[in-house]
């Protein structure tokens, strides 16, 4: 990936990521967002940002679901601009971004088929980054391996169902566990391929894919305390590709209560930083809080480089956060609920 | 790959050609700088294209660049203009192996100063197109770089710098080949 040879297949793409990151909004866009009275506000004060009148053609009164449904829209039409105009490897590359989005499609759509939703109400919903052609197709099958043989094996996600087909029936706390084995494979797939492709890109991406990895182990632990979720059950959910293999993974795994997840990361360094502020006062913030701060420092700091591809990805997901924060606002303001509004997370 | 297999074709053919007219021809330099210039200006020329959608404004400026690896090439023909100037045919028959050494030796010193000339504009061309690049797009995401008095200003440096390492591999040979033509 040096520098004369990347340019050659990628540095236009390069070029037109770096302009939409310029787009993203800054401090002072969302100090004007802050004092919005109403969503027409919003509406207006969006305007003199990048985003432009894509509100237009939207009949008042606005509700906060199309405002993100909006969002999204341009951030997927951008996403795909970028797709079609890319070569291998960069093409693999986005697609393996957009395997996360078909996992969550998936498990929307066979928890709907499996409360008796019919597939037509449940399509619209699916993220339309993650959309793969099988997704019509799906329907209730007693059995993960059912499932797979009828429709997955000939999406790109088949490789990733290795460790999650099973004879066991498909009901609420199986599709949780398929949900995280299916990322699990997903993650330590990317990072192999980023390593593969080495250079600036290995070292961006796979910093950013470990604190991925981690941050997943470390919300698992804590999430399944006080549940049905054995232990052993538990650490074959971690993905095996962040900082904390083998020994923090471990001991997450003994790991009872939440004092104990604090100890075992205060042998790591960034992450003993990111419990410290965390608490569960009014006035804290919360852990996934911080969690989110710190991946989009990490994001931010993918632009520093130059001819790598982690600026694509970096970019999806800083503008992921900022969809988050606007309809964080959005919401605020439409309940007129004012107290928290400040609790997005600032990116520049 | 396919790039790798590319330049070195690029390589052969420029290099083939020295050894077989090595004593009265030295135009390796001029394909070397020419590789190197237009390697540069295109990576250069993708990132002021890339950035320039969303930042129409730095097109004026980031040409600059793209003159500068220009010039690259144009010092390589300018060497080959002089160092062909030097070249003389011998018409005398080659009785004397000590002529016939001497000349030899002239020839090899001719095809070491295209060489060295031609390797020189292949990275400084390179190097001018990264740096204009990197340029290019940090004027892209904050117009205060393109100022003057702040980074923008030293890379041109840098770029001037680089460059001129050019002609001083020009400025070398005429010594030795005085020696030896």
């Amino acid at each position: 990936m040096k520098g004369c040879i990347f340019n050659i297949d990628g540095g236009y793409l390069e070029g037109l990521c770096r302009g939409f990151k310029c787009g993203i909004l800054k401090q002072s866009d969302y100090l004007n967002l802050v004092q919005c009275e109403t969503l027409e506000d919003l509406k207006l004060h969006l305007q003199g940002t990048d985003y432009g009148t894509f509100l237009a053609n939207e009949p008042s009164p606005l509700a906060v679901s199309t405002i993100d449904d909006k969002l999204r829209e341009k951030l997927v039409i951008e996403f795909q601009h970028l797709r079609n105009h890319s070569v291998e490897p960069l093409s693999t590359f986005l697609d393996f971004i957009t395997y996360s989005y078909m996992i969550d499609n998936i498990i929307l759509l066979i928890t709907g088929t499996l409360h008796q939703r019919p597939i037509s109400e449940l399509i619209p919903k699916c993220h339309p980054l993650g959309s793969f052609e099988q997704m019509e197709a799906i329907h209730v099958a007693a059995t993960p391996a059912e499932l797979y043989n009828a429709v997955l094996v000939d999406t790109p996600l088949a490789p990733f169902f290795v460790d999650c087909i099973s004879e066991q029936d498909l009901d609420e706390m199986n599709i949780e566990i398929i949900r995280n084995t299916l990322y699990k494979a997903y993650l330590e797939a990317f990072y192999e391929f980023c390593k593969q492709i080495g250079g600036t890109t290995a070292d961006v991406m796979c910093e950013i894919l470990a604190f991925e990895a981690d941050r997943r182990a470390i919300i698992i632990t804590i999430n399944s305390f006080g549940t049905e979720l054995s232990k052993d059950d538990r650490a074959k959910l971690y993905p095996r590709c962040g900082k904390l293999n083998p020994d923090g993974l471990a001991a997450l795994a003994r790991a009872d209560d939440y004092e104990q997840v604090k100890a075992v990361a205060e042998y790591y360094a960034e992450y003993s930083a990111l419990f410290e502020g965390a608490g569960s006062n009014v006035g804290d913030k919360t852990l996934e809080d911080k969690f989110f701060e710190h991946e989009v420092s990490l994001n931010v700091h993918a632009f520093l480089q130059q001819f790598h591809f982690g600026v694509f990805y970096s970019y999806l997901k800083l503008k992921e956060q900022e969809c988050r924060n606007i309809v964080w606002i959005s919401e605020c303001v439409a309940q007129k609920h004012r107290a928290k509004i400040d609790n997005y997370i600032p990116i520049f | 790959m396919r790039y790798f297999l590319t330049y070195l074709l690029v390589l052969l053919v420029a290099i083939v050609i020295p050894i077989f007219s090595m004593y009265y021809l030295l135009n390796g330099k001029v394909a070397f700088s020419v590789v190197g210039a237009a390697m540069g200006i295109h990576t250069t020329g993708v990132s002021i294209v890339g950035g320039g959608v969303k930042a129409p404004r730095i097109k004026t400026k980031n040409l600059i660049s793209v003159i500068f690896c220009e010039a690259v090439a144009i010092y390589g023909l300018i060497t080959a203009i002089v160092l062909s100037g030097m070249l003389e045919k011998y018409t005398e028959p080659l009785t004397d192996l000590t002529i016939k050494q001497q000349n030899w030796m002239a020839g090899y010193v001719m095809f070491g100063a295209g060489l060295a000339v031609g390797l020189v504009n292949l990275f400084c061309g390179i190097a001018v197109g990264i740096v204009g690049s990197g340029a290019a797009l940090s004027d892209a995401a904050n117009a205060a770089l393109s100022k003057w008095a702040t980074s923008n200003l030293r890379k041109y440096i840098l770029e001037i710098k680089l460059y001129s390492t050019g002609p001083s591999g020009l400025d070398l040979h005429p010594e030795i080949c005085d020696n030896q033509c």
